[in-house]
């Protein structure tokens, strides 16, 4: 039997499942805490940091963070909102954004959380690294330039035995993912595609797909993310 | 008081910015009766005549030219706004980022498909052209820049809503809908 | 290679969890683990090859390519440099011909930078197949590249006299010296193996635990986390079965106490881990070394083949019905994160080395999902001395908040640099005193990188938990130094360096901060760049562990301590710069086209 817990979100009342994370809780109350690394069905991994929430005063994520009774949470606040945007302003330096050129634009959750919170322009001189573009998998292409290494691809996609195809290469400034050569080969439609739909940029495309939604229809043209979350409070 | 002085420029860039600041539509009779309009494509007039109020810079810099325009803007504005995703962060231009010059050259004028009659190899190096960079910049990683207009390009609306704000000295009003990276 | 790779493959029992022995064995035989051998490990293991390489390519000692029949690791930490090692490493480079990341092309010799190997009171340092090389000089370097060309062994390419101590061991001869300068009840060589399990074994585990609690000792590792409470919440947790880890992986630059003791005091070590393993439950104990140590495996093999003999180790210890405890060594391949306790038990497991979202904390799920205390070298030896002599005596020493002595590994500008047994409530002043400073001292890194820049005004401070915490490493900077050059710069890469790269506060930030300190050096800062610095290192604090966390305290706490360092080298008469550089930005353009630049 789920056993009820008692917290508190910006000083509203909540109740939550025990055992929830607090990103769940949150969405079941009406409340948005912003996620990128987080993917529903997935084991959470809590690396982008977006989803920082302050707990009895430390900084905890709330995508791996179980509710507990009389948890106090702060989800928003100056200091937080400046510490997210700051996180989506450093995926944008990292990497090479190219949002007009982008197929993902649009439905990309990295770019709608940019609207979200309001960005112009990244504070940070934007590092232009360089950055593989792997089209040697027959349905899939990689583009290194986009990834922000939320490892979605890593923990969601897996073959038949269990394998996973994609993986982390190197470490600190220097980490990419790997596509597997040999399985990822054989990649099936259905699999490739969930490939691109786990990936919340457009690091991961299926070959010969994308721009199919005109501008003004996509997913965040006209509706913020987590405005859907927010509409049920 | 006279009329606010605005300045406009392209520099890396696709003038698309500039198309974009037309497409606000009868409301360019209103901005010819808000504002004065000096060194910009738009009039054609080459050389700032005297110091303005703001100046808006589409594109990023990518070659010694553009710095210097861009650099002569920061002197004569008092206000300057980077317009579009190429003055913000480079833009599509920027896509050469990570390939050495040299590539980039030998490509354009030496071993791209397009490439005809260069039998003797040349790369355009005369003194009167600009020097390319090593990178496309952004315009604020150059000089310092005062507001940012994102978009490939940034709505009409945007712009105006912009130019507005800055000239009545109220409060921008930023719809979800307007603000747009492509 | 196939052969060798099944070989090894059945030794471990085709247990995935145990994939970075598997690799270690074949880096060690091949000199790097080639394609082929992915593939085998992966269809034997049902992983997939990226699987594999996302393990391999995380660890600074793991290579796809070959690294020289002989690879020469030289350390790049802020001490080594101090030490003369850009004399060293352009000897290297001169001798060998190749710079450092590459191999010469007969596939001889591969050059190889490294982060601190734990021997900065011996700088600079090398690692070459596995032995150390201490106090390098240009015309050492020679030799031992001479030697190399003429085909000698690793074993005779000592020309000086082997270290003290157990470095002088048959299974060791080494060329480390412990440099033990002052001992106190840990580092007493009085001590009689096995005392401490026939102690234990008439008590309870819960009186074990009491008593230790009652020390008051904390975590020596510099979290300072008390390790009687640890035992008790791993004692609790549900499990079919428990593990004490020992955390050997200390890669903090400046600490190397862990060293003398794993050389001088194994015994002492394991009794530490059996006592733990009886208190809390366990039956085994891993101790996860740092590769850098390897030189040691030998040695402390030897000596766990003795303590089974003996019955230190097995199944009912020293005739105690049940008591089933042995230990052995798990290997790491070059990563400083590992020294944070989740992320080495990730590592124990065969995986990358990132740190685990807590909770559940490792004594609800450690390693293998089971209930696992880590601790430090140093505690697990003090423990020992605890249960040996009481916690009150314990107490006796050190104040109210930090019970008993700290093993202190002091370098730097010092005449007597070396471990340093000393009671807590020493205040920075008295170990400067007690070192034998050289000249005026500028400032003092307490606690490593991740640890704090303090400057002359704070010397009268003290170390303990409730004044300056530190896991003991204390570097002394001479008034010569350039702090901001020499170490905050060091500092700075090293963390861009170590980051695992998962959280993206520490993955990205440490390299943008970096660029902004550089901005400063090249006479273009201005004092927003010191702001943003200030405002822009806080992001780290939301980074999952302590290594992302404190990331930007070489330049936080430099900031604050030494603020007119980066204020002189503030332009004055700009208000704003971004730092661009015209005449910089058009050189290659220039070069390609053959022009003067005319701008």
């Amino acid at each position: 039997m789920n056993q009820i817990v008692n917290i508190t979100i910006d000083g509203i009342e909540c109740m939550a499942q025990k055992g929830q994370y607090i990103v769940d809780a949150a969405k079941d109350n009406g409340i948005y805490i912003p996620t990128l690394c987080n993917y529903p069905g997935v084991k959470p991994r809590g690396s982008c940091r977006i989803c920082t929430v302050k707990v009895n005063g430390r900084l905890m994520t709330a995508c791996t963070t179980p509710v507990s009774e009389n948890m106090e949470i702060i989800n928003e606040d100056p200091e937080l909102a400046d510490l997210r945007k700051a996180i989506i302003e450093l995926f944008f330096i990292e990497g090479n954004h190219f949002c007009p050129a982008c197929e993902k634009s649009g439905n990309c959750e990295l770019q709608a959380l940019a609207y979200r919170y309001k960005i112009m322009v990244p504070r940070f001189p934007y590092a232009f690294p360089q950055r593989e573009l792997d089209a040697s998998n027959p349905k899939l292409v990689k583009d290194q330039n986009r990834c922000i290494l939320c490892k979605r691809c890593i923990r969601g996609i897996h073959d038949e035995k269990g394998r996973t195809i994609f993986a982390y290469r190197r470490r600190g400034t220097h980490v990419e993912i790997g596509v597997d050569p040999k399985i990822g080969k054989d990649l099936s439609d259905d699999l490739a595609q969930k490939s691109m739909d786990i990936c919340p940029v457009g690091a991961l495309l299926v070959r010969e797909k994308g721009f199919d939604v005109p501008i003004g229809e996509r997913k965040y043209d006209k509706q913020s993310i987590g405005s859907d979350i927010e509409e049920k409070r | 008081m006279g009329k606010p002085v605005v300045a406009t420029t392209s520099l890396a860039g696709c003038f698309g910015c500039h198309m974009s600041l037309l497409d606000i539509d009868e409301r360019i009779l209103e901005l010819i009766d808000l504002v004065e309009f000096n060194k910009s494509p738009i009039n054609d007039i080459k050389k700032f005549t005297k110091k303005c109020d703001i100046g808006l810079i589409e594109g990023g810099c990518c070659n010694s030219e553009n710095v210097h325009v861009l650099k002569d803007f920061r002197e004569q504005c008092k206000i300057l706004i980077s317009v579009g995703e190429c003055a913000i962060m480079g833009g599509l231009p920027a896509m050469r980022n990570g390939i050495p010059i040299k590539e980039c050259l030998e490509e354009a004028y030496i071993n791209g498909p397009t490439v005809l009659n260069n039998t003797e190899k040349i790369i355009p190096n005369d003194p009167e052209i600009p020097i390319m960079l090593n990178k496309v910049y952004p315009c604020h990683e150059i000089v310092k820049m005062d507001y940012h207009l994102p978009g490939c390009p940034p709505r009409a609306d945007l712009i105006w809503e912009a130019l507005v704000a800055l000239i009545t000295g109220n409060e921008m009003k930023l719809p979800y809908e307007v603000v747009k990276f492509d | 290679m196939k052969k060798y790779t099944q070989k090894v493959l059945d030794k471990y029992h085709h247990d995935k969890t145990r994939l970075m022995d598997i690799l270690i064995e074949i880096q060690s035989e091949y000199g790097y683990i080639s394609s082929e051998v992915i593939t085998i490990i992966a269809q034997d293991l049902n992983m997939s090859e990226v699987d594999v390489e996302q393990t391999i390519s995380f660890y600074h000692f793991f290579s796809m390519k070959p690294t020289g029949k002989f690879s020469i690791y030289l350390n790049n930490s802020a001490v080594a440099n101090m030490m003369g090692r850009n004399e060293v490493a352009a000897a290297f480079e001169k001798e060998t011909g190749i710079k450092f990341g590459e191999t010469t092309p007969d596939g001889l010799i591969g050059l190889y930078e490294t982060s601190c190997i734990g021997m900065n009171d011996q700088e600079p340092a090398a690692i070459i197949n596995n032995r150390i090389f201490t106090k390098l000089t240009a015309f050492r370097v020679k030799e031992i590249i001479r030697d190399i060309k003429e085909g000698k062994e690793i074993e005779k390419m000592f020309s000086a006299s082997f270290g003290d101590g157990a470095n002088r061991n048959a299974l060791v001869k080494s060329v480390v010296s412990n440099n033990i300068r002052k001992i106190g009840p840990i580092l007493d060589p009085d001590y009689k193996v096995g005392e401490a399990i026939k102690k234990i074994i008439k008590m309870t585990p819960e009186e074990v635990i009491a008593e230790v609690k009652h020390s008051n000792i904390r975590g020596r590792g510099g979290a300072g986390f008390p390790t009687g409470l640890k035992w008790e919440f791993c004692r609790n947790a549900e499990g079919e079965k428990k593990y004490i880890f020992c955390n050997a992986d200390e890669g903090e630059p400046g600490t190397f106490k862990d060293r003398v003791i794993l050389t001088e005091l194994p015994r002492l070590l394991f009794e530490g881990m059996v006592v733990a393993g009886y208190a809390v439950g366990a039956s085994e104990g891993i101790l996860y070394l740092r590769y850098e140590y390897k030189y040691l495996e030998n040695y402390l093999e030897d000596i766990l083949k003795a303590a089974r003999e003996k019955n230190y180790l097995g199944k009912n210890i020293m005739g105690k019905n049940g008591f089933n405890f042995d230990i052995r060594i798990q290997f790491g391949a070059g990563a400083y994160v590992c020294g944070e306790e989740s992320a080495l038990i990730e590592s124990a497991e065969g995986k990358r080395g990132e740190p685990r979202d807590r909770p559940p904390f490792p004594v609800e799920k450690g390693y293998l999902e089971m209930p696992t205390v880590v601790n430090n070298v140093e505690t697990l030896c003090s423990v020992v001395k605890v249960i040996l002599n009481g916690g009150d005596w314990y107490r006796s020493f050190g104040t109210a908040d930090s019970t008993g002595t700290k093993l202190l590994s002091i370098s730097g500008d010092c005449r007597n640099p070396g471990v340093y047994e000393v009671a807590w409530g020493f205040s920075v002043n008295d170990i400067l005193e007690m070192v034998g400073k050289s000249g005026n001292v500028q400032a003092v890194q307490v606690g490593g990188p991740s640890g704090s820049l303090i400057g002359p005004d704070e010397f009268n401070r003290t170390l303990g938990y409730e004044d300056l915490a530190t896991g003991g490493s204390l570097i002394i900077f001479g008034e010569h130094r350039d702090l901001l050059e020499d170490v905050v710069l060091n500092f700075m890469e090293f963390f861009i360096e170590e980051s695992c790269g998962s959280c993206s506060t520490c993955r990205i930030l440490p390299t943008v901060l970096k660029q902004k300190l550089e901005k400063i050096l090249n006479a273009r800062g201005i004092a927003q760049d010191i702001a943003d610095i200030e405002n822009w290192g806080k992001f780290l604090k939301a980074s999952r562990c302590g290594l992302g966390q404190t990331a930007a305290n070489p330049l936080l706490t430099s900031i604050k301590n030494f603020r007119h360092l980066y204020e002189e080298k503030l332009q004055t008469a700009k208000e704003y710069d971004t730092g661009f550089d015209l005449s910089a930005a058009v050189k290659d353009a220039c070069e390609v086209t053959h022009r003067i630049p005319n701008i």
